[in-house]
């Protein structure tokens, strides 16, 4: 009797699960009107309030519910997977290059840096230090992290947007401050040299420096830094270099998708709601530098003065800074020789 | 009457469409996709992606690591499933559930959990380091979750073959005057070993696909820890998806004549039961 009940038990299961996965692929929302925001990953907790707010202000302007589902990854993958299919209705990535990729795969339209104001950039952010308790290897600016014994920590270039923006950091104070193209390669490779872990990505990475405890310095996003801090209970400080680098994370509309779906207005109502002082003040408690200066100003206790330089320094355009660095066999990898390595 | 309406079973031939039919969809095509789309590259431009100095290193290391850690569970495996079958002792039954938590776990929190457990202020690392044996961010590390991943499979393939076995038979061989190794090596081992040598494909096959577990624990640094999957996924965050694919596809096809020699060496093994 047991044994057959539990036969039963499992087909039932198996039907609910096969109902459950086939329905997913077929089942319309009913009149709700949903947005899918495909984020990279160290946004979760911003995404989660400023979500929250605008979906109230939404329903009371217009009177139509809405709900905003989240995706987080790899800036890189989440681009891979729009393009793959995924059906985004707003897209907030690390890099231009992942934003202009899915541009590249005709699912945004041409001109998406210009559709928001200040260059699609609601917020920018940059790259500073975490350092252990006291500093006790004295880490104050770029050129300490090839001091004797240094190991730093950040995550892999060619996967993640932290590692990238770090990578140029290092590379843009080497020529902002004058110097050759083959002397910041000579830098870069002693910085990346003495990387023990080359994680994956930006959570990966704060999990070895934080958690594992490896390392003298963790070279990543300004607002992730705040977090790893606060989580630390003391044991980590923030060092602010001298100079670092301005990194946007672009925000843009998916334009073939909202089209397809009819959820363009609504789209443009949440990028467009970035900006006002209400969700600006709350990117800033979240430590990502809000665009709009009067919440700047207000907000000038969280943001210490630091030398911002642009990509500009490093490249003309995006596509040649990825050709040039990351793509397959560029300077990147030419740091890494089977030789140079294995000491 | 024809001759397949006298198996014993009916609907051989829904049987067999429904075997196509599934492993079409499930392997098959899927697996035509990754090639087709390696198939986008000339052949000298798929062989200058599969072929480089450090993807010839990262080969290398994915290969010898599940090899290593393949034998480490044939080992392992052998005396678990032995244990379990020709001993009664207290909590039999839990042991043997245990083994499977390695099918169930993400491979990714194995990862997460073994590299905490062996760095240098984890559990188990600050006994260990100070003795020399540093098991996280280095290639034993990369061993230590292959073997957890591949664990169960020699065990589960094993089991049921001892299980089968009497020990009268290893009873009879003592009575009829064969000493202990001999037992071993004329009676047991010929039963066990085609069961071990599926369990090692299988536990070798998983290992070289892995990807969750390694990359938590390994320090994925070019040329000294960085796995083949790795070298997969960074290509696809360039969006370079013929790439990908033709480092997956020549891995793939590496694996599959391994699998082909293994199974050759299988069918030897069990050439006594024709």
């Amino acid at each position: 009797m047991l044994r057959k009940l539990s036969v039963l038990a499992v087909a039932i299961y198996i039907v609910a699960a096969a109902v459950w996965v086939l329905s997913a692929g077929v089942v319309r929302d009913g009149g709700k009107l949903e947005l899918l925001n495909v984020a990279c990953d160290p946004t979760r907790e911003l995404w989660r309030d400023i979500n929250a707010l605008f979906e109230n202000r939404f329903q009371r302007e217009t009177g139509i519910p809405i709900s905003i589902t989240q995706s987080h990854g790899g800036s890189g993958s989440q681009a891979g997977s729009v393009i793959n299919g995924l059906k985004a209705d707003v897209v907030t990535l690390a890099l231009w290059t992942d934003t202009d990729a899915i541009r590249k795969a005709g699912i945004i339209d041409a001109g998406w840096e210009d559709r928001f104001p200040n260059r699609s950039l609601p917020f920018t952010s940059t790259i500073v230090f975490v350092v252990r308790k006291g500093n006790p290897k004295q880490i104050k600016d770029w050129n300490d992290l090839t001091n004797n014994g240094v190991s730093v920590i950040t995550p892999n270039p060619k996967t993640s947007g932290n590692g990238k923006w770090s990578f140029l950091a290092m590379w843009g104070y080497q020529i902002s401050r004058g110097a050759t193209d083959a002397e910041a390669l000579q830098y870069v490779t002693q910085v990346i040299r003495r990387v023990p872990i080359l994680d994956a990505a930006a959570r990966g990475a704060t999990m070895t420096f934080a958690h594992k405890k490896i390392g003298d310095v963790h070279l990543t996003w300004e607002n992730e830094a705040y977090l790893e801090v606060k989580e630390s209970n003391g044991d980590l400080e923030i060092v602010y270099p001298r100079t670092s680098v301005l990194a946007e994370p672009h925000v843009a509309v998916v334009d073939r998708i909202v089209r397809k779906r009819g959820t363009k207005a609504a789209a443009d109502a949440y990028m467009n709601f970035l900006y006002t002082e209400e969700a600006q003040e709350v990117i800033a408690h979240h430590y990502y530098r809000p665009t709009n200066e009067a919440v700047l100003k207000r907000n000038a206790n969280r943001f210490p003065k630091i030398e911002l330089f642009s990509v500009k320094t490093i490249g003309t355009s995006w596509d040649e800074i990825q050709k040039r660095f990351f793509a397959e066999g560029a300077i990147f990898d030419s740091i890494y020789t089977a030789k140079g390595v294995a000491k | 009457m024809s001759r397949t309406s006298r198996r014993v079973l009916p609907g051989f031939r829904l049987g067999l469409g429904y075997t196509l039919f599934y492993l079409s969809i499930i392997v098959l095509v899927p697996l035509a996709a990754g090639i087709f789309k390696a198939a986008d590259l000339t052949l000298g431009e798929f062989w200058a992606v599969v072929w480089t100095p450090r993807a010839i290193a990262a080969y290398k290391l994915t290969f010898t690591a599940s090899l290593v850690a393949a034998v480490i569970n044939v080992v392992l495996g052998l005396i678990v499933a032995w244990s379990l079958v020709r001993y009664e002792f207290y909590g039999k039954r839990i042991v043997d559930a245990l083994v499977d938590v390695p099918f169930a776990l993400p491979t990714a929190v194995a990862g997460l959990v073994y590299a905490s457990l062996y760095v240098k202020d984890g559990w188990l690392g600050q006994f260990l380091v100070p003795l020399g044996f540093e098991g996280a961010y280095t290639r034993t590390g990369i061993i230590l979750v292959l073997v957890f991943t591949g664990f169960p499979f020699v065990v589960r393939t094993v089991q049921p073959v001892l299980e089968e076995m009497d020990a009268e038979t290893e009873e009879a061989a003592a009575v009829l005057g064969a000493n202990r190794w001999q037992t071993f090596r004329r009676v047991i081992m010929p039963t066990l070993l085609p069961p071990t040598l599926t369990g090692f494909t299988l536990a070798f096959a998983r290992a070289i696909g892995e990807y969750g577990s390694v990359i938590f624990i390994s320090s994925n640094i070019p040329f000294q820890s960085e796995i083949a999957p790795v070298l997969i996924v960074s290509r696809l965050e360039e969006f370079a998806y013929g790439e990908a694919a033709a480092i997956a596809v020549f891995l793939l096809a590496f694996s599959f004549l391994l699998l082909v020699a293994i199974n050759f060496l299988e069918r030897w093994s069990n050439r006594h039961d024709e």
